[in-house]
């Protein structure tokens, strides 16, 4: 169980590295029922102006967060969770797309014993979200 | 067509209960990669004092899809589909989803507002549980591309 009070700002609680391929996109429209086609046809893709497919935002949201979830070891205490969808992840058909996950305490809040925990999410180098915070209970 | 200003503050009609099964659950949990035993095994969610296993916390996109389906169809919204894109979105908890729960989903436009050509749209849904007890707020921003 993790202990609120020996969390530090700044501090690095968990990482994550997630490899997407086009099956992976098959898959989570599926699960999810977004079935646009931008995210499994590059010609749809490219007919209104992208480079080809690209990532679902809400997947990229959906497992940004799973390394918090292993670190608190439940799911349900993840109270709050938002981000800003900032740049396209495009997924190549052969090389797929590699998502990497940092962690890190923005603030504890010892008297709602809850402390917010900052995502960075990066591909090729550049962030993809921004202000992704999750809001973790502790209690 | 520019977004309707007067979007602002309607509130749709409650969407048709959704069952939340369990292999559902266990499907998103795949897709997302989701590794915690409490969102597949029944006895390690129980274990963990929960009735059935727990949805991942963006599981909850399936339910608010079913209020942002109404919002685009509104007839007098001025939404063009093909012009929308994600902007943002966050889940605020007052407890988590899991299997066996019976949720029911109500849209209200929080905001519409115009920004260098483009609209904005803040649309929050409120998810309750059969007893009609809040479970979750899922709120997510638009981005209607204006003509370039």
């Amino acid at each position: 169980m993790v202990q609120l009070a020996e969390l530090e700002v700044g501090q690095v609680v968990a990482e994550g590295e997630f490899h997407l391929t086009r099956d992976v996109l098959v898959h989570y429209a599926g699960a999810s029922g977004d079935f646009n086609p931008i995210h499994y046809r590059d010609e749809v893709a490219q007919s209104v102006g992208l480079p080809g497919v690209l990532a679902h935002g809400m997947l990229t949201m959906g497992l940004a967060v799973q390394p918090v979830v292993d670190w608190i070891g439940d799911p349900a205490r993840v109270v709050d969770y938002q981000v800003r969808f900032t740049r396209p992840v495009p997924v190549d058909a052969a090389e797929g797309a590699t998502l990497t996950v940092v962690a890190k305490i923005g603030t504890v809040d010892v008297e709602s014993s809850t402390a917010r925990i900052d995502l960075t999410v990066t591909f090729g180098g550049e962030t993809v979200l921004g202000k992704a915070q999750v809001r973790v209970s502790l209690a | 067509m520019p977004v309707n200003p007067e979007l602002q503050g309607r509130v749709f009609p409650p969407t048709e209960p959704y069952l939340v099964g369990r292999e559902k659950i266990r499907e998103f949990s795949r897709a997302v990669f989701a590794s915690s035993p409490i969102n597949t095994d029944v006895t390690a969610a129980r274990a963990a004092g929960y009735t059935d296993v727990v949805a991942p916390p963006t599981f909850a996109v399936v339910v608010q899809e079913l209020t942002l389906r109404q919002l685009l169809s509104e007839p007098d919204a001025g939404i063009d589909f093909t012009r929308v894109v994600h902007g943002d979105q966050r889940f605020s908890f007052t407890r988590p989803i899991v299997a066996g729960d019976e949720l029911t989903a109500t849209l209200t436009v929080a905001s519409v507002k115009s920004l260098g050509g483009h609209s904005m749209v803040t649309a929050e849904s409120s998810i309750v549980d059969a007893e009609g007890a809040h479970v979750l707020t899922a709120i997510s921003t638009l981005v209607v591309r204006g003509d370039e």
